[in-house]
């Protein structure tokens, strides 16, 4: 099958020999579990639970609200000991409301093996619309590490005519091989998936698309999709940001999103192979969405291995149970080095989107002080979206968004590449993210002062209607005094 | 020479002629720019910035008596805007936001008079004679009004929050 | 349960990086010159190994006078201002007097680099800024040529070199007649072929056996040097190769209109300081477009630009004035070469 170039792009060594010779091993229950209810984009799930009810593995803990939300549910069996705040996994250190759930070791389910809606059943037979539903209710996301809810995308179907589904399986960054193992693991649940997948969005064709650097994948795949034709292995390049939605779509069908659209507009969806396993097991097994597959590697982790971990672990779990550091990690990350974020320490939960926990050494980061731009270009070159970092990074230095923004700022998709080949170690990336928090803080700003505006109107018109009507009360009574003093005047004088 | 004199002395006449025309008849009418500013602005009549509305806040800054970045409540994105609508070219990146702040009762000590809500410019409390007031954390402005009348200093302006929603990246710190 | 926040390093990713730094960069364009260096003092002797010194400290010295001005940590370390010595004193006749080289060095650094604000600032190649400054204050030092591989290189230095600020250097012309067993006319081959319509072997010039500035004259020696930055991926390959390919387009294409009247191409990027300018001075990043298609738009017009120099101008030489132009032209190509947005139609607004 042919396969399209996307321009610019990176060659990060790609680390991956010590996890990926390792096959998907369970981590143990660990006693306590944190999970977060907002681990997707949108907005968090609402408790259902009280603090000390018992629950069983697979029960719902929190139900979506909104239009773009997920449900979160026990990972295993065990009491609700605290619904508060948790520190999350985000580099602020900053807390998210988090459900703690003290495990009973047991694993139980309940009497409906997970949940009572949601019946392992042929997917085939049923109507479209209503496996979505169940998708969205095992509390599926992308697992690729966007979190997008995976049924608000799949609804995306229903508006317009999908004829490509990729699954992504090209897993650009380095260390990473959580995705890799899967596909060799588990291929055949993962094409149930895919075709799961293909039947709710009613496309012609699926294409599993996978990075040369993976042939075992590549090979277990090709195995398992060989009795259905519609379904196609495309051997992409190593290349980062391979991984990345547009750019993945731009090497397989060779089409770019037009600018301001989604995917859909152009009717092709892609969806994460850890996403598809994830239908797969809801809609087969009717088991939400409780554990993932996690790479735990780096150069600071004494065992490198790939866990299938139950949400809400801890690090610090993951990291002991690969032999603990090795040396003093110069860095711990959540994600792959090009993308990931920096964890403020170990005690934060894994998370639906949480796929690596990588501790770097001193000698992998390479730190070195920032030098002035000598403006060799590596960065215009290796841009995949055709920006020029080196002329937005100075604009946003200065605090000129409006030019930063005619440079392509908003289609900035901070995969990295820019500062990865920087030869001065200029951090544009954090550049381009500060940028992108002042334009928000810049929408939201606007959006209080036309809110202000409206409410001192409101408030104006409140004052006018309250003084109109005080002056008519006033009136009125003048006019009862007056219409008084008259029949006084005007009646014979009865009393006197 | 005497025709170069008079041609020169002609053509600076002719010259000076169509200046003063073109002075007098393409006069720009001045300060549409007052009411433009003024629509801008919140409207609260807040007085934050000194001036006892708006409008009178808006004429100031177009009269120049005061900088472009003068209302709170309008913040860095506002100071923006007018810059660009007067063309000032204004240096943004030293003037961060005043630390933004919210006013919240304390519940323990309000004693439900409602003199507050009658000086809040955008409605943002609630309540009624001898009950708990409370304040609409998203219509609140900061102004501080509130605070001021407060006679029991139940009303305290607080910094807003910062969640995982809100928080941003710092701009880096390094010189490069 | 929450747990104090211990002191974490908030940064963004990517959290790798690749080789090489600034640095380790200009470090190795130093490393890539020193064997042309070399052969620029075995060709010319003891006269052209002072000169290189002296314009080497001229430049570090200003440099760091000017980081002291300015109350600034030491720049030295990035190198950048060793390249600029050791390429402006590879442009200079071998014997020209020291204190004009000393003057040259100066001029670059403090016209061409810290006017413009240091590294990475620079409009245009300070080398050649400093170059230009003393072609135009001194021309005739700057074009008298000493014969290479004389006998007596390494004991004595060339008269002229040793001339006193601001007195006029002695004349080359009994001394190099004395010295050289041919008659010496005093030329480059590339003034030979303008003025006198005589050509050189062209074994000779590819070898480095003709007169000329210190460090032009070995074109093979350059181009292995260069080819060495460019396979540690520290030089961008095809700034070098753009310019060379438009001269030797250019030049052939004249060449097919007349033979007789226009040098042949090869002659052409052997010749003068071509090779020296495109592989060292083309290349320098600062001055150059970051657009990809600029860079080629770039080389390519400042290899014409140095035919045309050549075939039309008084001077026999051009590379060095078709540089400038281009660095001159550089933000207009970027402005017109931007890269199309991922996604978007229509190329973005012009800057």
């Amino acid at each position: 099958m042919k396969v399209f170039r996307f321009r610019g792009g990176v060659h990060p060594e790609s680390h991956k020999t010590p996890s990926a010779t390792k096959a998907i091993e369970d981590l143990p229950l660990p006693e306590r579990l944190y999970v977060p209810l907002q681990q997707h984009i949108g907005a968090p799930a609402k408790p259902e639970v009280a603090i000390g009810q018992r629950v069983y593995k697979g029960q719902l803990l929190a139900h979506s609200q909104g239009m773009i939300s997920a449900p979160v549910h026990a990972p295993s069996s065990g009491t609700i000991v605290d619904i508060g705040e948790f520190t999350a996994p985000h580099p602020s250190g900053l807390w998210v409301r988090t459900i703690t759930l003290e495990t009973d070791g047991k694993n139980r389910c309940g009497k409906n093996r997970w949940h009572e809606s949601a019946k392992p059943t042929d997917p085939f037979k049923m109507a479209q619309q209503e496996v979505a539903a169940r998708i969205g209710a095992a509390g599926i996301v992308g697992m690729g590490g966007a979190t997008f809810p995976a049924a608000v995308k799949l609804a995306l179907g229903k508006e317009r005519r999908i004829h490509t589904l990729i699954i992504n399986g090209g897993e650009c960054e380095p260390y990473l091989t959580c995705d890799d193992r899967l596909m060799r693991e588990r291929a055949h649940q993962a094409v149930d998936g895919i075709r799961i997948m293909l039947h709710v969005l009613q496309a012609d064709q699926a294409l599993i698309a996978i990075e040369d650097n993976k042939p075992a994948a590549i090979a277990s795949m090709r195995a398992a999709r060989r009795r259905h034709a519609n379904l196609h292995v495309v051997v992409v390049p190593s290349r980062y940001p391979m991984g990345s939605e547009k750019q993945m779509i731009q090497s397989v069908t060779g089409i770019e999103v037009p600018a301001g659209q989604r995917s859909a507009d152009i009717g092709v969806i892609v969806h994460n192979v850890g996403t598809v396993y994830a239908v797969h097991r809801a809609i087969r097994l009717g088991r939400p969405l409780l554990s993932r597959v996690v790479t735990v590697g780096g150069g600071a982790v004494r065992e490198p291995k790939n866990l299938e971990v139950p949400l809400g672990t801890l690090v610090e779990d993951l990291l002991e149970f690969c032999g603990g550091y090795s040396e003093p990690p110069a860095r711990l990350l959540m994600g792959g080095p090009m993308m990931g974020q920096v964890l403020p320490h170990s005690r934060v939960p894994i998370v639906k989107g949480s796929n690596g926990v990588i501790a770097l050494s001193t000698a992998e980061i390479r730190s070195r002080p920032a030098m002035p731009c000598i403006r060799c270009g590596r960065c215009v070159a290796a841009c995949p979206c055709g920006l020029m970092p080196v002329e937005m990074a100075p604009r946003i230095r200065n605090g000129d968004l409006d030019s930063a923004m005619e440079y392509g700022l908003g289609d900035c998709i901070s995969c990295g590449s820019c500062s990865y080949v920087c030869p001065s170690n200029i951090p544009l990336v954090q550049y381009f993210n500060y940028g992108k928090g002042m334009l928000a803080d810049r929408r939201e700003a606007q959006r209080k002062t036309e809110a202000t505006r409206r409410l001192a109107q409101e408030r104006r018109n409140r004052l006018e209607r309250e003084a109109r009507a005080r002056a008519k009360a006033a009136a009125q009574r003048k006019a009862e005094k007056a219409t008084d003093e008259a029949r006084e005047k005007n009646s014979p004088e009865v009393s006197v | 020479m005497i025709t170069a004199i008079a041609s020169l002395a002609t053509l600076g006449l002719v010259l000076g002629l169509l200046l003063g025309l073109a002075a007098r008849y393409l006069k720009v009418e001045t300060d549409p720019v007052v009411a433009e500013i003024e629509a801008l602005l919140p409207g609260s009549q807040c007085g934050q910035c000194g001036q006892a509305g708006c409008g009178q806040a808006a004429a100031a800054l177009a009269a120049g008596e005061l900088p472009v970045t003068f209302c709170p409540p309008g913040g860095r994105s506002l100071a923006e805007t007018l810059a660009s609508l007067l063309g000032l070219e204004v240096d943004l990146s030293g003037v961060e936001d005043t630390q933004p702040m919210l006013a919240r009762v304390k519940e323990a000590t309000c004693i439900g008079c409602t003199r507050c809500f009658k000086v809040c410019p955008t409605d943002a409390i609630i309540g009624a004679p001898k009950q708990i007031h409370a304040v609409l954390q998203d219509a609140c402005t900061g102004c501080g009004n509130c605070v001021e009348i407060c006679p029991t200093e139940c009303l305290q302006m607080f910094p807003i929050e910062v969640t995982l929603g809100t928080w941003r990246w710092p701009k880096p710190r390094l010189a490069a | 349960m929450q747990q104090p926040l211990p002191r974490v390093e908030i940064r963004t990713s990517p959290h790798i990086r690749s080789a090489p730094s600034v640095d380790e960069i200009m470090r190795h364009v130093v490393y890539a010159l020193i064997p042309i260096c070399a052969y620029a003092v075995y060709a010319f002797g003891l006269s052209t190994l002072v000169l290189i010194i002296t314009v080497l400290l001229a430049c570090l010295a200003t440099e760091r006078f000017f980081n002291w001005m300015a109350d600034k940590p030491s720049t030295l370390r990035d190198y950048s201002a060793t390249i600029t010595g050791l390429l402006l004193a590879l442009t200079l006749p071998p014997g020209l007097p020291l204190w004009m080289g000393a003057v040259a060095g100066f001029i670059a650094i403090a016209l061409g680099k810290v006017l413009f604000g240091g590294l990475g600032c620079n409009v245009f190649n300070p080398a050649l800024v400093g170059r230009a400054f003393i072609q135009a204050a001194f021309p005739v030092a700057m074009t008298t040529w000493t014969p290479p591989f004389l006998a007596a290189r390494f004991a004595e230095f060339v008269p002229s070199s040793l001339a006193l600020p601001f007195m006029e250097p002695a004349p080359l012309g009994p001394w190099a007649q004395s010295a050289v067993v041919d008659a010496w006319s005093g030329a480059t081959p590339l003034a030979l072929q303008k003025f006198e319509q005589v050509g050189t072997n062209t074994m000779d010039l590819v070898a480095g056996m003709t007169a000329g500035s210190a460090g032009e004259t070995s074109g093979v020696l350059i181009l292995i040097c260069g080819a060495y930055l460019a396979l540690r991926r520290m030089m961008d390959w095809r700034l070098p190769a753009g310019m060379l390919l438009g001269a030797f387009l250019t030049a052939g294409a004249f060449y097919l209109v007349d033979a007789d009247k226009y040098p042949d191409p090869v002659f052409t990027l052997f010749s003068g300081g071509l090779m020296l300018g495109a592989v060292f001075m083309a290349s320098d990043m600062v001055a150059s477009p970051v657009t990809p298609s600029g860079i080629w738009l770039y080389a390519g017009l400042m290899g014409f630009l140095t035919v045309i120099i050549r075939i039309f101008g008084g001077v026999p030489e051009g590379v060095m004035y078709a540089i400038l132009l281009g660095n001159a032209a550089s933000p207009l190509i970027e402005a017109v070469t931007q890269p199309r947005i991922y996604g978007a139609r229509k190329p973005r607004r012009k800057p």
